[in-house]
């Protein structure tokens, strides 16, 4: 594969970056002058570069053979023996990232001007708000493992400071706080990998490091395959580094539908799906892979089952569906195309499912506990009918999205034989119908059943405003067109995207010069596929006798031992505090007893030794003269006997 | 009278010198002392000029005296000012320097 020096529409790809970052630098560094226009900047800049990402999208179209155009931006680290320029590498790959992140971005940051329109802080949430699409641009555009890198340190920084947006809120401030460091253990497996990379291969570009990988045998294959899922692990929210995402929900509601789900979050398959040459040298490291997403979409979907808050359940659902992304990134070339494939139709879904979820919030005074919920299609038509829409996707009934996406993954699993065929396909069908569950569960709890608000009030909670102790009765509404468009949109996403990437093989055949061709072609019905499908709509009944038929408690009863589990994420947190937290904090009371005990207790010792002794010592200066004297006779005497002696 | 008398004799002047600066406390005696001190020098140099046949040590004695009438000179205006400041002349009244 060749890569083509930038030409034409593709001189002006810098304007990608320039526009979000121009917005980001105007908002953040104008002070309030801008508060008054600051939204529509902040929107304007993000659209630019959507309109900008469609025209190079079909100037590429137009290229045929090599469809990857590398324009060199400038040197950025040039040492002897240490390239590394700044290039945009734009490739189907990164175009459909590009199309994503700019796409949906520009959807909610839309909605955001309806969904923050009461905040005094608008400005700066659309200032971070685009400095985020200008980092997460530069990680899917970069053609080198550190400008990568140096996105992928962007998004988590965004990604910080949108979670604790609302820093007042203890709650919001320690999420922040958690999911950056969650992310930092990640991050060190990413920048080990990069640090190996150029000890092995002397070069951090793509087309330099899988040039190399492929003669550099597979024990580095198996290293850097470890390290870059470990980075992902972190990034993506997949097990052992997921916990940051549930407490993640805390930031406002579109920032978890962007940033939370649909684009910052998958840019841990984006890595996996990027460094497909690095994966092709080790079957090991693709297991890795593949058995975390397995594990993952189980984890994500079990904790979804538990939670009575609605965006807690999605995120969840995020955590789940990402599992299946990773899946499919670890069944090698079977399941790349898959992966991204779920992951542009999950991005729509997702979003749609988020805003859903913030149109609710919107219109019940930011409750967000499901249980106070109930009978809510009535007054919210326009937001039931697209939640329902990317319901329907998510869960995978055909025709919509999910069923194209998700079935070819559980389809590649299952073919990948041998035990491990049987369990991660066998995963992967089980996590579809508990998925069924979930969100059958979240449906009838949010819209249908007997109106629980009216006699149990709403506490509120996720907004800007601390949650009151006081229940009051809410009046729900339907949110604002600039809400509701945004949430249409995705919606006709939901429900057609899925089919449009999959049928003809339309995705797989744009990413195959990246990602490699397809190895075996099935039909839209497979045996697997058919088995889940049979499993959604068994999941989806026994939701509905347990949610539908019943009325749902507005107080949540105790529950099995299972569903308190789900309820406490697995215990994920548990055993984050008892296996690293607590030995981390004995350490440090180590450390600080051998500290004050034992380092400064010696050094202590020998000072007050010192100084006591001279305390003492000093007495000799009594000021007298003739004492002095006396004691310069004895010196002189002692010499003038030394001399003699050494003389003799 | 052989010359080796004439160093025995700068022995004990010096001893006496030193006895006295140790053991006396006022400071005009102990000054005189000092004095003492050097004279003996001076006759153990123009003795052992006078044992080595050479003219070295009668150099030094010259020396000697310079550097004692210039010391005098200094010493005896610290010792003025000193008994104006504390009305006394007793070394041990100026013990201030001390631990």
């Amino acid at each position: 594969m060749t890569t083509l020096a930038a030409t034409g529409v593709f001189r002006a790809s810098w304007l990608l970056l320039a526009f979000p970052v121009f917005g980001a630098a105007v908002l953040l560094l104008g002070g309030r002058r801008t508060n008054r226009w600051g939204h529509l900047l902040g929107v304007a800049m993000s659209l630019a570069s959507f309109v900008y990402g469609v025209i190079a999208f079909f100037a590429l179209l137009g290229y045929h053979g090599s469809r990857e155009v590398d324009l060199h931006m400038y040197s950025w680290i040039p040492v002897a023996g240490f390239q590394v320029n700044l290039g945009l590498l734009l490739d189907p790959l990164s175009l459909c990232f590009v199309l994503l992140i700019t796409g949906v971005g520009s959807l909610i940051i839309i909605y955001s001007v309806g969904y923050m329109a009461h905040d005094t802080d608008r400005r700066r949430f659309f200032g971070y708000l685009n400095l985020f699409i200008a980092a997460m641009l530069l990680l899917v555009l970069s053609d080198n493992y550190l400008g990568l890198y140096a996105g992928w340190e962007g998004v988590g920084l965004a990604s910080y400071l949108l979670i604790g947006f609302w820093q007042f809120k203890p709650t919001a401030a320690v999420a922040a706080k958690k999911a950056f460091i969650a992310n930092r253990v990640g991050d060190a497996g990413l920048s080990l990998a990069i640090m190996l990379m150029f000890a092995e291969f002397g070069t951090v570009n793509f087309t330099g490091v899988f040039g190399s990988v492929k003669s550099g045998g597979s024990g580095v294959g198996l290293a850097l395959g470890l390290l870059l899922l470990l980075g992902a692990c972190g990034k993506s929210a997949q097990v052992p580094l997921q916990s940051w995402l549930l407490d993640a929900m805390e930031g406002p509601t579109p920032v978890s539908a962007l940033i939370h789900a649909a684009t910052m979050v998958t840019a841990g398959v984006y890595l996996m799906v990027r460094s497909n040459p690095i994966l092709a040298q080790s079957a090991d490291a693709r297991m890795a892979v593949a058995i975390v997403g397995a594990v993952t979409l189980l984890f994500g979907a079990i904790i979804a089952c538990g939670k009575d808050d609605i965006k807690k359940s999605l995120a969840g659902s995020t955590m789940s569906q990402i599992g299946y992304m990773m899946l499919g990134a670890g069944l090698g070339p079977a399941g790349y195309a898959f992966a991204i494939a779920h992951l542009l139709a999950h991005g729509f879904f997702k979003a749609g499912l988020f805003l859903g979820a913030g149109s609710v919030m919107h219109g019940m005074d930011n409750e967000v506990d499901m249980r106070r919920y109930g009978g809510l299609r009535r007054f919210l038509p326009i937001t039931f009918v697209t939640f329902t829409l990317a319901y329907l996707a998510i869960i995978g009934i055909p025709p919509f999205s999910g069923f194209f996406t998700k079935d070819p993954i559980i389809d590649a699993a299952w073919e990948s034989g041998g035990t491990s065929g049987w369990l991660l396909g066998g995963a992967a069908i089980i996590g579809a119908g508990v998925t069924a569950f979930y969100m059958t569960r979240m449906m009838l709890m949010t819209y249908f059943g007997p109106r629980r608000w009216e006699e149990n009030g709403v506490l509120g909670g996720a907004g800007a405003q601390p949650a009151s102790t006081e229940p009051h009765v809410p009046h729900p509404h339907e949110s604002p067109g600039v809400m509701t468009w945004p949430m249409i949109i995705l919606a006709i996403g939901s429900v057609g995207a899925g089919g449009f990437l999959i049928v003809n093989y339309r995705l797989a055949d744009f990413l195959a010069p990246v990602v490699g061709p397809v190895p075996v072609i099935h039909g839209l019905w497979t045996w697997p596929g058919i088995i889940a499908l049979v499993l959604v709509v068994l999941a989806g009944g026994l939701a509905w006798t347990m949610y539908g038929r019943v009325p749902v408690p507005a107080v949540a009863p105790r529950g099995s031992v299972f569903t308190r589990a789900a309820r406490a994420d697995l215990y994920g947190d548990a055993f984050n505090e008892s296996v690293l937290m607590r030995p981390g904090q004995w350490l440090t009371r180590l450390s600080v007893f051998f500290d004050s005990r034992g380092v400064d207790g010696l050094v202590n010792t020998i000072a007050a030794t010192i100084g006591g002794s001279s305390g003492r010592l000093r007495r000799i200066q009594t000021g007298f003269v003739r004492s002095y004297a006396l004691s310069m006779l004895i010196g002189a005497v002692l010499l003038v006997a030394g001399l003699l002696v050494v003389r003799l | 009278m052989s010359p080796a008398s004439y160093v025995f004799l700068a022995v004990v002047l010096f001893a006496i010198g030193g006895v006295g600066v140790l053991i006396r406390r006022n400071m005009i005696v102990i000054f005189m002392c000092v004095e003492l001190m050097l004279n003996a020098c001076n006759l153990a140099f123009v003795a052992f000029a006078r044992m080595h046949g050479n003219l070295d040590g009668q150099v030094v004695a010259f020396f000697v005296m310079v550097v004692a009438a210039a010391e005098v000179v200094v010493g005896l205006a610290i010792l003025m000012a000193i008994y104006r400041a504390r009305k006394s002349a007793s070394v041990d009244d100026a013990n201030l320097l001390k631990y």
